[in-house]
């Protein structure tokens, strides 16, 4: 290019040396690129405190999510806490009641894993006849970290817990003092006490200067801003496990403690809001997570449900963590229906919305995980489909 | 397995490994309260529907409305014999399995932008004029740590376990 400028005469030439300015200098803190603009959905309300807001899904490549894009849940807005004031009281059936400072738990053996987070109302909206135009609005209160921290058996182990010891009541720093109770046994082999995330410390929305993770079940349980664990027998049906996070069933009866976030998918490209300039060559991409351990397969169809074939996923496939899938396609410019469906190492199958109704009727609220079917138009657009 | 594990490690725990320090009671107690669906930590003190109404009107009405009937805020009552329909309204009346975790959530979350400001007395008030305003106690009603773990929730059985999976293919 530069020598065809020269080539051309000296007009060419300035634009070629203006091309080349110095570009901006160090820094201590990186930016992104001015040309860069993915963020999380806001929403105009009287309480932003509590909300969500949810990851541009569409916009990530790979199986991490951008700490600054990670969704949001609050329910009384993002504390601003000195790690060096902040503890964790852990009491109730113990042996010996404890409290730790962040620098007392830096201080036991660490461990750092890949999962993702999910709020238990992820697709809330797609219960409803009006589902979500984009994987953003209707899939996007999902994400994934590198989690660093301690495992949770091992601060347990340095209290001691009672042999009544069944539960734990977690509570958050932040101005509700969000309150959840949390069943100790072998799904809890995986929790950890978490500092830090994507390699900094967590960011201040995902619950700095520490957070629970139980890897697998549902965002609003691995309390973030985490102060205190009071160990108790029973659990304490708390106004966030009941009114709120619960699924009401079609007679009357609200299933409660429903944890588990099960298998799901979705196809990130080509998906709502996008448009395919033309007939050709294109990658099929999306992302696949289950709580119940790892994706064993991912399928895409083309036909609305038809027909069906594996889709390659990107290895390795982590426990708990998205898991992302690819699979090149042709597309001959004519009307498609396409979405994914995925399979878990339980055996479990991520069934269809209809299916999901069937069994739960719409006004369960939580804990959505139906195939999400995208229209591509002849024009190339790209739109959501309505029940 | 590994609870086993966990009760023989905290026996034998050994001074010379310890991380983390022993609270003081009154360090404990700063933490705040933690209240059993029975009723197990809620503290002294009590209150009156009509004390409440008044406390309510001062420090909750601009955002759940004079009635309770929501605004910004949720509606705190009405929708009994909603939850079985199309259009069920989950409210504290229609909803919540336990009245002691009203007052758990009212003195923990709530003012929702000045939280932790009420003293015992102000919720027992605000409590016993929510589950008036419910039919669920009478007017002259006290509530009291002994009266409020007795109230009986209309939706106390509402709640089943987890069943999942349970939406299995063809
Ligand atoms: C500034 C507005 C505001 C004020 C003032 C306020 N609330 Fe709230 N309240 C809210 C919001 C917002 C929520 C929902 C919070 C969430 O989503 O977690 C809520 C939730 C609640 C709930 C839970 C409802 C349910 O069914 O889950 C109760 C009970 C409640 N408030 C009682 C009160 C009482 C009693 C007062 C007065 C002491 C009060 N609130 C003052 C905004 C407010």
């Amino acid at each position: 290019m530069l020598q065809l400028g020269v080539g051309l005469g000296s007009g060419m030439l300035t634009r070629a040396q203006e091309l080349r300015t110095l570009g901006k200098p160090l820094s201590g803190y990186g930016e992104r690129s001015p040309y860069v603009k993915a963020a999380r959905t806001t929403r105009q309300s009287k309480t932003p405190e509590a909300g969500s807001s949810a990851s541009p899904l569409a916009e990530q490549y790979g199986i991490l999510t951008p700490s600054a894009l990670h969704y949001e849940r609050h329910h009384a807005g993002v504390p601003a806490i000195d790690p060096a004031q902040h503890t964790l009281l852990i009491h109730g059936l113990v042996n010996r009641p404890l409290v730790f400072s962040m620098a007392d738990l830096k201080r036991l053996p660490s461990v750092s894993r890949i999962h993702f987070l999910e709020c238990g109302g992820n697709s809330g909206s797609e219960w409803q006849p009006k589902t979500g135009v984009d994987v953003q609005r209707s899939y996007g209160l999902a994400s994934c970290s590198e989690w660093t921290g301690v495992p949770l058996r091992t601060v347990l182990e340095l209290v001691g817990l009672k042999p009544e010891a069944k539960w734990m009541i977690a509570e958050g720093a932040d101005a509700c003092r969000m309150q959840r109770s949390v069943p100790l046994g072998k799904e809890l082999d995986d929790a950890m006490l978490a500092y830090g995330q994507n390699g900094e410390p967590l960011r201040p929305e995902q619950g700095f200067p520490l957070r629970l993770l139980t890897p697998g079940w549902e965002g609003n349980i691995q309390v973030k801003w985490l102060r205190r664990l009071h160990v108790t027998a029973e659990p304490y049906y708390v106004r966030d496990e009941t009114s709120k996070y619960s699924d009401l069933m079609p007679d009357g009866k609200a299933r409660v403690f429903t944890l588990m976030q099960e298998a799901k998918s979705v196809i990130t490209f080509p998906s709502g809001g996008q448009r395919l300039p033309g007939a050709g060559r294109y990658e099929v991409t999306g992302l696949a997570w289950t709580g119940r351990g790892k994706i064993t397969r991912v399928e895409v169809t083309f036909d609305g449900g038809q027909t069906w074939q594996n889709a390659p996923l990107d290895a390795p496939v982590l426990r708990k963590a998205f898991t992302r899938f690819r699979l090149p396609w042709v597309w001959n410019g004519k009307p498609a229906a396409i979405a994914s469906r995925a399979t878990d190492e339980s055996g479990y199958v991520q069934p269809t919305r209809e299916e999901l109704i069937a069994v739960r009727g719409t006004n369960s609220g939580f804990h959505f995980n139906g195939i999400k079917v995208w229209n591509i138009g002849a024009d190339g657009s790209v739109t959501h489909v309505e029940a | 397995m590994w609870r086993l594990s966990l009760l023989l490690a905290g026996a034998l725990r050994m001074a010379a490994q310890e991380v983390g320090r022993a609270p003081e009671a009154a360090e404990v107690r700063q933490y705040g309260l933690t209240i059993a669906p029975d009723g197990k930590g809620l503290p002294a003190g009590k209150g009156t529907p009509a004390q409440g109404r008044e406390l309510f009107s001062a420090k909750c009405a601009r955002c759940h409305g004079e009635k309770a009937q929501g605004d910004i805020g949720p509606p705190l009552v009405g929708g009994q014999g909603t939850l079985a329909t199309k259009k069920p309204l989950k409210t504290v009346g229609s909803f919540w399995p336990y009245a002691p975790t009203v007052w758990d959530y009212v003195h923990r979350a709530m003012p929702f932008d000045k939280a932790g400001t009420l003293a015992p007395d102000e919720v027992y008030s605000l409590v016993a004029y929510v589950l008036f305003l419910n039919g669920i106690v009478p007017e002259n009603a006290t509530m009291d740590a002994k009266s409020l773990a007795k109230v009986r929730m209309p939706n106390r059985d509402g709640f089943i376990p987890d069943p999942r999976p349970d939406v299995k293919r063809k």
